[in-house]
């Protein structure tokens, strides 16, 4: 076969396949079939992803294929489509590559689970890729929505992995309902999208868009609208104010689940969608705002409560929280390339910092807590050197990955607005700050835990360390796809890769001089922020937090906040429901049916009194009047 | 004659029966109420069917069937009387080889 295009659905039924076996063998199939299979899957998924993506490069126009059509109804016909073109070639190799080496990873990490629900573990997981495919390939945005369903689901699915544990469900629900709320005004904007381009093809809503159809077309109110129902959907799946506080309990399910879907993939959904609709956006300027400004306070907000966490995991996860609201800036901003490269690089490196955190957390012994590290770089020498590297990605030092993602988003906010480049760039100093003192409380001083700890201690696995290796090396080399004119001439392969589907914006009004010297105050100023956290948390003691450090590590009472606005009295109101409503209203109903009939039939059954007389007295007696009615109607 | 007076003799007869049914509690007198009720509706069809006839012939009806079918019906109804007669005593037998009476309101057993 020549052309990868015409198998492209293989790469979703793969991942599929490895669900259903995975699936329906969990209790027969004996652990190592089980991790082959799996990690089997998207490993072809991988290379089939590669040969598309060589072979939709410099594709001007997207391959769609077409298979069957999923909704007919009336004019309405929603076809089961993938497309395929640069954008979706980009983020299938960050799914199938990533998932492939966190499977890799977790046939280590889990290994120490009953076969059976090792088999449940790796189904879901590939269930979650297959879905992750499917939003990514859709043709329209329903075919996105039943994978944005599906990723949702699975995510419930693996964060509620260990269901005994009653917080593990609570966390899980939490997850799954936050993200309902997003996803009703993701179907709300479907909705509208259909009653005023009558299909939901991507294609097709941006034709209109662009004003190429006769006789359809958008107001500047149906944008506006449609846009922000799309935003709110991004916030649920992305994590974003306001409905980010599930994304740290999300930290519930085993680590590999945290790195591949809480970070490095399903998480990204809002910008890939954002990113797709990116003609829709480009033309309302009010959404892009509102855009920019929620991101820039979660990246904000998040990083503050990063500042004090103490659980590693809860650290990354703030983490996710705050890049993710960079990259929502840099879409509010309208640099969708720089926020698609920031959600490659963040894969590499924050899938690398789960996975280490995963590492540590294998040798503690199932210790999440830093305040009992300490240490560890002398015992977990690979899990230190590659999680230095996370660190160094993620805090943007050149020449490695993260720095030309951020710079890429620093630098479109400052074209865009000095207030919002100062606020970026001081969340982006947080950001190494707090990455750091995780590093230095995690691997330096002496050792906080017990004895047995310590005496357990070992660097993990093979399977576990081949993976973060890898990672590592693309967290340092992944930034060279999109290095900045200013360095290299055409050195910004990423955008002219994506350029067809995402139009290069033309606000570059920035000297080179002026360039040079954003990116050389924020690396100075990571450079001492690093500094700072080393002599700070070198040799960390355990102390409580006080003042404001207290509302930090309380993650500023926001969840408190929500409980009570929202949580409690949706109880009260339910309890009002419970024991007075239902009480009064509905069982007075539904036990006064039931005696009103009682009471009927108690009264008709005297009319059967067995005496022959009296049923033909009634039967003349209604014969007559039925007679006299007659009579005098017909009069 | 006119029709009339057969009309006023049958409801007549219709309603001696109707009241006879109604008011007696003796099977067998029941049993006759209702044969002549049945006899009051057959009367009423032979005068039907002749005053038909007689419409007809006025009209010019060649074949002289006009009106035949009421007294066929007739017939049809003293067959189905004659039937019922037979099953109808031979329950009231057996009632009252049961119950040593034909008082109807001591079969009140269709209320079980």
């Amino acid at each position: 076969m020549q052309n990868a295009l015409q198998i492209v659905y293989l790469i979703p039924l793969l991942p599929l396949i490895g669900f259903l076996i995975n699936g329906l063998g969990r209790k027969y199939l004996p652990k190592p079939v089980i991790g082959v299979v799996g990690s089997g899957v998207i490993l072809a998924s991988f290379i089939l992803s590669v040969w598309v993506f060589m072979q939709v490069k410099g594709m001007p126009v997207p391959y769609i294929a077409s298979y069957f059509n999923f909704i007919s109804v009336g004019d309405l016909k929603i076809p089961f489509a993938f497309q395929v073109d640069q954008l979706s070639s980009l983020f299938l190799l960050i799914i199938t590559g990533v998932g492939f080496l966190i499977h890799v990873y977790s046939t280590s990490y889990m290994h120490e689970e009953k076969a059976e629900h090792f088999g449940r573990y790796f189904s879901y997981l590939n269930l979650f890729i297959f879905f992750m495919l499917l939003l990514v390939m859709g043709a329209n945005y329903v075919i996105m929505f039943i994978g944005w369903e599906g990723v949702g689901l699975c995510s419930y699915l693996l964060i509620g992995y260990w269901f005994k544990k009653t917080e593990y469900n609570k966390a899980a629900n939490k997850a799954f309902i936050m993200n309902r709320i997003g996803d009703l005004a993701f179907l709300i904007a479907i909705f509208w999208i259909i009653s005023r381009v009558g299909n939901v093809n991507f294609s097709d809503v941006f034709a209109v868009a662009n004003g190429e159809v006769e006789f359809r077309k958008f107001s500047a109110t149906d944008i506006t609208v449609i846009t922000l129902l799309l935003f709110i959907g991004a916030t649920g799946k992305s994590a974003q104010i306001p409905l980010y506080t599930w994304l740290p309990d999300a930290m519930a399910g085993p680590t590999p689940v945290s790195a591949l879907i809480h970070a490095a993939t399903m998480v990204t959904a809002g910008i890939y969608m954002i990113a797709r609709s990116n003609v829709l956006y480009s033309m309302s300027h009010i959404t892009m705002d509102i855009v920019a400004y929620t991101g820039l306070a979660t990246a904000l907000l998040a990083a503050t409560i990063a500042l004090k966490q103490n659980d590693i995991k809860k650290v990354l996860a703030y983490s996710t929280v705050s890049q993710l609201g960079f990259m929502f800036l840099a879409l509010g901003t309208g640099a969708y390339v720089a926020a698609v490269f920031h959600v490659m690089t963040h894969a590499f490196f924050k899938a690398l910092l789960f996975l280490g955190s995963g590492s540590v957390i294998h040798a503690m012994s199932g210790e999440q807590d830093i305040r009992n590290m300490g240490g560890l770089s002398k015992k977990l020498k690979i899990t230190f050197w590659t999680f230095v590297i996370g660190c160094i990605a993620i805090a943007g030092i050149p020449p490695f990955s993260g720095f030309f993602s951020k710079d890429a988003i620093l630098l479109s906010a400052f074209v865009k607005s000095p207030l919002l480049y100062g606020v970026a760039l001081f969340t982006a100093l947080l950001t190494a700050f707090y990455m750091f003192r995780l590093l230095f409380i995690t691997f330096t001083g002496t050792f906080r835990g017990t004895h047995e700890q310590a005496h357990h201690l070992h660097e993990s696995p093979a399977g576990m360390t081949l993976p973060l290796i890898i990672l590592a090396i693309l967290s340092i080399i992944g930034g060279f796809v999109g290095v900045p004119e200013v360095f290299m001439h055409g050195g910004d392969r990423l955008g002219q890769f994506l350029a067809p589907v995402i139009k290069p914006n033309e606000m570059h009004h920035v000297s080179h001089s002026t360039e040079y010297l954003l990116m050389g105050l924020s690396t100075a100023l990571v450079l001492v922020m690093i500094a700072a956290a080393w002599f700070k948390f070198r040799n960390y003691q355990r102390k409580e937090e006080t003042g404001f450090g207290k509302v930090l590590e309380n993650k500023w009472y926001v969840d408190e906040l929500y409980d009570k606005i929202i949580v409690q009295p949706l109880h009260q109101l339910g309890g009002f429901f419970k024991s007075v409503f239902e009480v009064s209203v509905i069982d007075t109903l539904v036990n006064g049916v039931g005696k009103a009939v009682n009471y009927g039939s108690r009264q008709l059954r005297l009319l059967q009194s067995g005496q022959v007389g009296s049923y033909v007295l009634l039967m003349v007696l209604s014969m007559i009047v039925i007679f006299a009615v007659q009579f005098f109607i017909r009069k | 004659m006119p029709i009339n007076n057969y009309i006023l003799l049958s409801i007549a007869l219709f309603c001696i029966g109707i009241v006879g049914v109604l008011t007696r509690r003796n099977a067998i007198i029941i049993f006759m109420c209702i044969e002549l009720m049945l006899n009051a509706v057959n009367l009423l069809l032979v005068a039907f069917s002749k005053m038909h006839a007689r419409a007809a012939l006025l009209a010019g009806d060649v074949n002289g069937t006009a009106g035949t079918d009421g007294q066929l019906f007739v017939f049809f109804i003293m067959v189905v009387a004659a039937a019922e007669v037979s099953v109808g005593l031979a329950i009231i037998v057996m009632m009252y080889r049961n119950i040593h009476s034909v008082d109807v309101n001591f079969l009140n057993r269709l209320k079980h």
